[in-house]
């Protein structure tokens, strides 16, 4: 259910930063930020997204954890059931 | 009276489509609003209007393309009379339209202007008659609501409407969406090869370069950001682009454009910065008057021009107001930028990528992050020396970056 949630969420926010690109081209365990082309200003725009559509706080010192689409979800998935 | 004429949106812009209005004749205007949409190879623009005014008359319908000059709309001041001569309008099928000068009379106040009354003229604007044309209306059926009791496109409309209920007005033709968007990343490369080219044969570029220690901004930025919410959070290209902006207060030759063969030093520092589009090409949006905004402007807007600038979506003057230009590398792991100027500006400012390196400073040897900033300038603008001043400069604003605001 959340699982679901959070992925609408992600590919929602991501078809607002990369609106040329394919989500569903990218592999759970690639490198989000390598595989969009993604630059900075685009992965705060990111978070910012999820933060508004999820309502989740995302310290900075966490952005590391925060590389593929799976670690996405699971990071998201934990903190929105918390 | 003035002509609303095509924009050139940048040195390496000739035409563009008109995609839909977003003013009728007889809306007040006032300078900022955005009257047009256009379709370019730097995506949709809204272009905005230079002067405050009532519209006069619209010389284009949308879906032509159309060369940069052209005239596609007349807007006269409030209470100012324009009897422009019939002028053709330039309907969905003309093609290669070519701009013409109209020779409007204008009536100041205190003259009166004898008043021709022809018999079975009717007030109608270019574009009411063009539709009434098309729909087969007649105008001495239809009740204009026009200054004057001029007739508009939505009088002829609504009287087409009430004569046959059942069927609809046509509506306007516009381009196919899909045919113009694939053109758009081969329109942009011609742009930017014909930008790049009159850069690279006519400006004179000298490239200085200099390493700055990054440990007391970054320190700064992380201790900030702890204390922000994400949506408040300040990224290090920010940083740069407020640091770049007090550098050209202190050096400001380095802000503006060469015209006329002079320098023409400019007031407002409106930065661009190059935004690298995944599907082909490069835009540089400007964000408006940099030195006189708080790093917490800043940042939203610069997550807004990114954001509206991958969707195809920006104002014409953050495409046409740029009085220099930023690009950021460092994302993508270079440590270096030689640019390319985007004329008529006179500098451009590189920044690589943050690298921990060897520092030595008072005999001591340390390990710090350090960032290369460069600076291509046009040597026809400034000396070597002024690009230097800058570099000074701007190393020494990044390191009171705990001062600033």
């Amino acid at each position: 259910m959340t699982n679901d949630k959070v992925r609408r969420a992600i590919i929602k926010v991501l078809g607002r930063i990369a609106p040329e690109a394919d989500v569903n081209e990218v592999e759970p365990d690639e490198n989000l930020r390598e595989a969009l082309d993604l630059d900075s200003v685009d992965f705060l725009n990111f978070l910012v997204g999820l933060h508004d559509e999820l309502g989740v706080d995302i310290p900075e010192s966490d952005y590391n954890q925060l590389q593929t689409i799976s670690d996405i979800t699971n990071y998201l998935t934990a903190k929105v059931t918390q | 009276m003035y002509e609303f004429r095509m924009p050139s949106l940048g040195a390496d812009m000739k035409a563009a489509t008109l995609i839909d209005w977003k003013i009728k004749p007889g809306d007040k205007v006032n300078r900022g609003d955005i009257i047009a949409e256009l379709e370019t190879e730097k995506g949709d623009i809204d272009v905005e209007v230079f002067e405050d005014g009532i519209v006069d008359q619209i010389l284009v319908e949308p879906g032509n393309k159309l060369p940069v000059g052209t005239i596609l709309a007349i807007i006269k001041q409030d209470g100012e009379e324009v009897e422009a001569p019939e002028k053709e309008l330039i309907t969905a099928g003309t093609k290669e339209a070519k701009p013409k000068a109209p020779e409007p009379k204008i009536s100041r106040p205190g003259y009166q202007e004898p008043e021709i009354k022809e018999k079975h003229r009717v007030r109608a604007s270019p574009l009411a008659k063009k539709v009434a044309a098309d729909l087969g209306i007649d105008l001495a059926q239809v009740k204009g609501s026009g200054p004057g009791g001029a007739i508009e496109k939505a009088d002829v409309e609504r009287t087409a409407a009430e004569l046959k209920k059942e069927e609809k007005p046509p509506e306007m033709v516009s381009p196919k969406e899909k045919e113009v968007g694939a053109e758009r990343p081969a329109g942009m490369r011609q742009a930017i090869a014909a930008a790049m080219s009159r850069s690279n044969r006519e400006i004179p570029h000298y490239y200085l370069e200099t390493t700055i220690d990054m440990t007391q901004p970054l320190k700064w930025l992380e201790m900030e950001n702890k204390k922000r919410d994400i949506k408040k959070r300040l990224l290090p290209a920010v940083i740069l682009m407020k640091a770049v902006a007090k550098a050209l207060t202190d050096v400001p030759e380095l802000n503006g454009y060469w015209q006329n063969d002079q320098l023409e030093i400019q007031d407002g520092i409106h930065i661009g910065f190059a935004i690298s589009l995944r599907q082909g090409g490069l835009i540089a949006p400007a964000i408006h008057h940099v030195d006189l905004k708080r790093m917490d402007e800043l940042m939203p807007d610069m997550l807004d021009l990114t954001m509206r600038a991958r969707s195809g979506k920006l104002r014409s003057s953050e495409l046409t107001d740029s009085t220099i230009t930023i690009t950021n590398l460092g994302d993508r792991g270079v440590e270096t930028v030689y640019g390319v100027i985007y004329p008529p500006q006179v500098a451009l400012v590189g920044f690589g990528k943050v690298t921990e390196r060897p520092w030595a400073e008072n005999g001591m040897l340390d390990v710090r992050p350090v960032l290369t900033a460069t600076l291509s300038a046009d040597h026809r603008a400034t000396d070597g020396h002024k690009g230097a001043l800058f570099l000074e400069a701007l190393n020494r604003h990044l390191q009171d970056i705990e001062n600033y605001d």
